[in-house]
């Protein structure tokens, strides 16, 4: 398991290799990338920050716990700050296991817990110029 | 005792400042750090009862603050 925070672009082909093994037979990624309308608005970037140490110790908390329920299943998660532009991704988590079950629960509780718990910030820069934090405690949830 | 309280992404805006220095009573909890970081200028804007991390974990009001402890307030997070 390794979860880190990152200014790079992410490589999801290394993350895969990182999990991979002969006796995992099932491996499944996720990507989240910058989509170019959030609330009806167009976005042209968005721009990450992070409590960086804590962000960091608080998906590793995640992917241990993604790991514990799903015996055998090994994690590893990586995501960007900085400035984004659209269709770039700003988190890649991979998980592989023996089986397609596990590798795909332990993914989703993965990118779930990191969404909700990881002090990770975003500021959306629109195309009329302005922009804000995004606070996702003020939209409906979905 | 003094504690370096951090402030991140919608708070600093708000605040002016990635930091402050807050002296508190020894014994003082999360409550009473909120307290003082209340009368800062500009903290009008941070809601009453903002998220904060002590020693990069998740505190609640009532947990006790030590000299040296690493404070930080939360704005709601917004990663992935």
């Amino acid at each position: 398991m390794r979860a880190s925070i990152v200014t790079h672009a992410l490589d999801t082909d290394a993350l895969l290799r990182e999990v991979a093994d002969a006796r995992r037979g099932a491996t499944a990624l996720f990507v989240g990338t910058v989509r170019s309308v959030n609330e009806g608005r167009e976005v042209t970037a968005i721009e990450y920050s992070a409590y960086e140490s804590m962000a960091e110790r608080e998906m590793s908390a995640v992917l241990a716990e993604a790991e514990a329920m799903n015996e055998g299943v090994v994690l590893v998660a990586e995501h960007r700050i900085g400035r984004l532009e659209v269709g770039e991704a700003s988190i890649a988590i991979a998980a592989a296991h023996e089986h397609r079950g596990r590798a795909l629960d332990a993914l989703r509780y993965a990118i779930d817990e990191i969404k909700k718990r990881a002090p990770i910030w975003k500021r959306e820069l629109y195309a009329d110029g302005s922009e804000s934090w995004v606070d996702p405690t003020q939209v409906a949830a979905r | 005792m003094l504690i370096t309280v951090r402030f991140f992404a919608s708070y600093a805006d708000a605040l002016g400042r990635k930091d402050a220095q807050l002296s508190l009573g020894d014994g003082a909890s999360v409550r009473d750090l909120l307290k003082s970081v209340s009368d800062l200028p500009g903290a009008s804007a941070l809601p009453a009862n903002p998220l904060v991390a002590v020693n990069q974990v998740y505190a609640v009001a009532a947990t006790r603050l030590n000299a040296g402890d690493e404070v930080a307030l939360i704005p709601p997070v917004a990663g992935g």
